[in-house]
C-alpha cells in the first residue's frame, strides 16, 4: 500500500493509508423508461478510503450503488475495477470480485436466524457441493466448522453473540441493520457499499455503526462507499465525499471543501433536510 | 421435567451442528426410529400397517420432498403427483424392460427420471414465480397425466396406463408381507430424512432460503438464483421420485395414472402447508394429519352415535381441510411444526423463563 501511495498523482491529504483507485466510474447515465436516474456521472474511489455519496432523497445515489454492484446496467459510460473494464455482468460476479454492499430498505432472509444469515455471506468461499452437503461428513463439516469459526468473529465484533440464534425477523430495526452489516462483512469484501446504515437509528445505535465502520476500514482496510444523510457523520468519518443532486454530480472533494461549494448549500437549502 | 437445554453447554462448533440440539430430542428421534423400527412391525396388525402406516410413510417422504422446493426454496409446485407418477412408470420400465435389475436400483432410477423431468419443468422457474409458477407446474401435470395415459410407449401398451408389479423383493430378502413392506419403507424415509435434513442445515439449504426470502440480496451476495432453483427441483423431485415408485411399488401394487393425479399434487401441498413450510419435521407431522383425520372423521362421530355416511365423511374431510388451510396459512405459516416447537421451546427453558 505503501508504494502505491507514491504513484499517486494526486495524494489525499494526510492519510497516506489511502491506496491507488479501485473503482473507476466514467461517464455514468441510467434511465428508467423516461426517468434519468443517473446522468453523466464520473468519480473515483481510491483503495481504503472511506467514499461517501450524498444528496436529497430520489438525487440517484441508491441507484449509484446498484450500478456498482451489477443491479443496475448503466445505459452509458464505462466502469474500471481495479483497472480493468467491467462488461455488463450480474450481481453475483460483482460479488465474485469482493463487493458486498448493505440495502438501504433491510435486505436480511426473514425466515433465518442471524448465524445463517451470516453464514450465506460465506457462500461464495465455500466449495463443498451438494452430494458433499446431502451428507454432511468429512470435508463438508469441515468447511462448515472453518467458516463457522470466521462468522463467530464477524458476530462478536459486532457484538451480537446473544441474538445469534434469533431469526432475524423477530430483531428491532437497529439490529437488524447491524446483521446485515455482518452478512457483508462475512464475505471479506474489498469494497464494502452501505446504503443509509445509520438510517432510523437512535444516536446510541448511530455511534456504534460509526464504530463498526471505523473499525472495518481501519483493521481490514476495507474500501467504504457509504451514502448517508447525517451530515455530522459524514463530515466526521469520510475521506472525499460525492454529492449528488437529481442524478447529477453537483460536488465531489475533502469534506470541507464540499461544505463551502455554493452548489451544494443551495441543493440542501432547496430541500427539507 | 426433564426436558430442556439448561446445563447443556456446547463447547464446540462440532456439537453446535449436530443435527438434533438438545440432547433430549436426538434421544427421542433414536427412540422413535428405533421404536419404528424394532417394536411397531412385531405389535401392528396387519390393517394397520398397510392402511395407515406405510401410506404414512411413504406420503411423508413425498412431502420432505415438495417442502424442498416450497418450504425451503420459496418455488411453488402443482405437478408433484406427476412427479410421483414419473418415479412410479419409470422404475415399472424398468423392471419389465431389463427385468433383472434390482429393486433398488429400479427404484432410484425412478428418482432419476423424475429429477430429469423436474428440472426440465423447473426452468420456467427461472423467468416466473408464484402464480405463473404455480400454472406453468399444473401444466406439467397435466401434461404428464396425459402421457401416462395417451403414451402407450410409456406404460408398455397397457390399456389406459394401468400397470402392476410382481414380488417384489430386496437382494434376496422378500418384499412382501405388510411388516416387510413396511421396513422397506421406513428404510427410505430414514436415509433421506437425514439427507434432507443435511441439505438444509448446509450450505445448499442456506441458498434455497435465501432465495426463498429476499433472491435480489440473494444474488449481491454470490448466490445463482439459477442453481440454487434448480438443485431444489432437482433434489425435490428425486425425492418425490423415489416416493412414487415406492407407492406404485409397495403401496398400490397395480396403479393407473390417475393415483397420481392433480388430487395428489393437492393432498401434497395441503400437507406441507398444514404440517410446517420449512420443516423436515413438519412434514411427518402433515402427512399423519391427512392419513388420519379420515379416519378420525368417519370414527368419531360414531362414537357419539352419529353414524356418518362414507360419503358424508369424504365431503366433510374437504370442509375441515379446506378450514384448517386458511387457519394455518393466515394464523401459522409454519404449521403444526412451529406450534410444537413453541411448546417445546416453553419446555426447554422450564422453569426459569428468561
Ligand atoms: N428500479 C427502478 N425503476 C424505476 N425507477 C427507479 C428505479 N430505481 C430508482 N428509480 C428512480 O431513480 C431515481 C433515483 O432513485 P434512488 O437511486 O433510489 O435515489 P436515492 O437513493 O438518492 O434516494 C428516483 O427518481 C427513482 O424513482
Ligand atoms: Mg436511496
Amino acid at each position: 500500500m505503501n508504494d502505491m501511495t507514491q504513484t499517486l498523482e494526486t495524494p489525499v491529504a494526510g492519510r497516506e493509508r489511502i491506496g491507488g483507485v479501485i473503482l473507476d466510474l466514467q461517464n455514468i447515465s441510467l434511465r428508467f423508461g423516461g426517468v434519468k436516474a443517473l446522468t453523466d456521472i464520473s468519480f473515483d474511489v481510491r483503495e481504503h478510503e472511506i467514499r461517501s455519496i450524498i444528496g436529497p432523497n430520489g438525487a440517484g445515489k441508491s441507484s449509484m450503488l446498484n450500478v456498482i454492484n451489477g443491479v443496475y446496467h448503466p445505459q452509458e459510460g464505462r466502469i474500471l475495477f481495479r483497472g480493468a473494464l467491467r462488461e455488463k455482468m450480474e450481481p453475483q460476479v460483482a460479488a465474485a470480485q469482493g463487493i458486498a454492499r448493505t440495502f438501504q430498505n433491510i435486505a436480511l432472509f426473514k425466515g433465518m436466524t442471524v448465524l445463517d444469515n451470516i453464514m450465506t455471506g460465506r457462500n461464495l468461499k465455500m466449495k463443498c457441493n451438494l452430494f458433499q452437503h446431502a451428507l454432511f461428513w468429512g470435508a463438508a463439516q469441515k468447511e462448515e466448522i472453518a467458516h463457522r469459526i470466521k462468522v463467530e468473529e464477524v458476530i462478536d465484533f459486532l457484538e451480537i453473540q446473544s441474538i445469534r440464534n434469533t431469526p432475524v425477523g423477530r430483531l428491532p430495526y437497529g439490529l437488524q441493520k447491524r446483521v446485515e452489516l455482518g452478512r457483508a462483512l462475512a464475505a471479506e469484501p474489498e469494497l464494502l457499499l452501505l446504503d443509509e446504515p445509520m438510517a432510523g437509528m437512535n444516536v446510541e445505535e448511530k455511534q456504534d455503526m460509526c464504530r463498526f465502520i471505523l473499525d472495518v476500514n481501519d483493521e481490514y482496510g476495507t474500501t467504504i462507499v457509504l451514502i448517508e444523510h447525517d451530515m455530522g457523520v459524514v463530515m466526521d468519518i469520510s475521506d472525499r465525499v460525492v454529492v449528488l443532486d437529481y442524478g447529477k454530480k453537483i460536488g465531489d472533494g475533502a469534506p470541507d471543501e464540499v461544505k463551502n461549494n455554493p452548489d451544494v448549500i443551495a441543493a440542501y437549502l432547496g430541500t427539507s433536510h | 421435567m426433564f426436558y430442556r437445554e439448561n446445563g447443556q453447554f456446547k463447547a464446540s462448533y462440532v456439537e453446535d451442528q449436530r443435527i438434533f440440539k438438545v440432547q433430549q430430542d436426538r434421544v427421542a428421534i433414536i427412540a422413535i426410529v428405533a421404536i419404528a423400527a424394532l417394536l411397531v412391525p412385531m405389535l401392528a396388525s396387519d390393517y394397520l400397517l398397510r392402511a395407515l402406516l406405510i401410506p404414512f410413510l411413504i406420503l411423508s417422504l413425498a412431502a420432505i420432498g415438495l417442502n424442498i422446493l416450497v418450504g425451503y426454496c420459496g418455488q411453488i409446485s402443482l405437478g408433484t403427483g406427476a412427479f410421483m407418477a414419473v418415479g412410479a412408470y419409470a422404475a415399472w420400465n424398468l423392471g419389465v424392460r431389463v427385468p433383472e435389475t434390482p429393486l433398488l436400483l429400479q427404484i432410484l432410477a425412478g428418482g432419476a427420471c423424475a429429477t430429469a423431468i423436474g428440472v426440465l419443468f423447473g426452468i420456467p422457474s427461472l423467468r416466473l414465480r408464484g402464480l405463473y409458477l404455480a400454472v406453468s407446474t399444473l401444466a406439467a401435470q397435466f401434461f404428464l397425466d396425459w402421457a401416462f395415459l395417451r403414451i402407450p410407449a410409456l406404460t408398455n401398451y397397457s390399456t389406459s396406463g394401468s400397470v402392476s408389479v410382481g414380488s417384489l423383493s430386496f437382494f434376496g430378502l422378500p418384499v412382501e408381507s405388510a411388516a416387510q413392506k413396511y421396513l422397506f419403507c421406513l428404510g427410505f424415509v430414514v436415509v433421506f430424512a437425514v439427507i434432507a435434513k443435511n441439505l438444509v442445515r448446509s450450505g445448499t439449504g442456506r441458498q434455497w432460503m435465501a432465495i426463498r426470502d429476499m433472491d435480489i440480496a440473494a444474488g449481491v451476495i454470490g448466490i445463482r438464483p439459477a442453481y440454487a432453483k434448480l438443485t431444489a427441483f432437482a433434489v425435490s423431485s428425486f425425492i418425490v421420485g423415489v416416493a412414487g415408485a415406492l407407492w406404485g411399488f409397495v403401496h398400490l401394487g397395480a396403479w393407473e395414472p390417475l393415483a397420481f393425479g392433480l388430487d395428489r399434487s393437492f393432498q401434497l401441498l395441503f400437507m406441507i402447508i398444514i404440517g410446517g413450510l420449512g420443516s423436515i419435521a413438519g412434514s411427518f407431522f402433515g402427512a399423519a394429519f391427512i392419513v388420519l383425520l379420515p379416519i378420525v372423521l368417519t370414527n368419531v362421530p360414531e362414537l357419539f352415535g352419529l353414524p356418518l355416511s362414507v360419503d358424508t365423511a369424504a365431503h366433510l374431510e374437504h370442509v375441515v381441510f379446506g378450514a384448517l388451510i386458511v387457519i394455518f396459512l393466515i394464523a401459522e405459516p409454519h404449521g403444526l411444526a412451529r406450534l410444537w416447537s413453541i411448546g417445546r421451546e416453553k419446555l426447554r427453558l422450564w422453569p426459569f423463563p428468561y
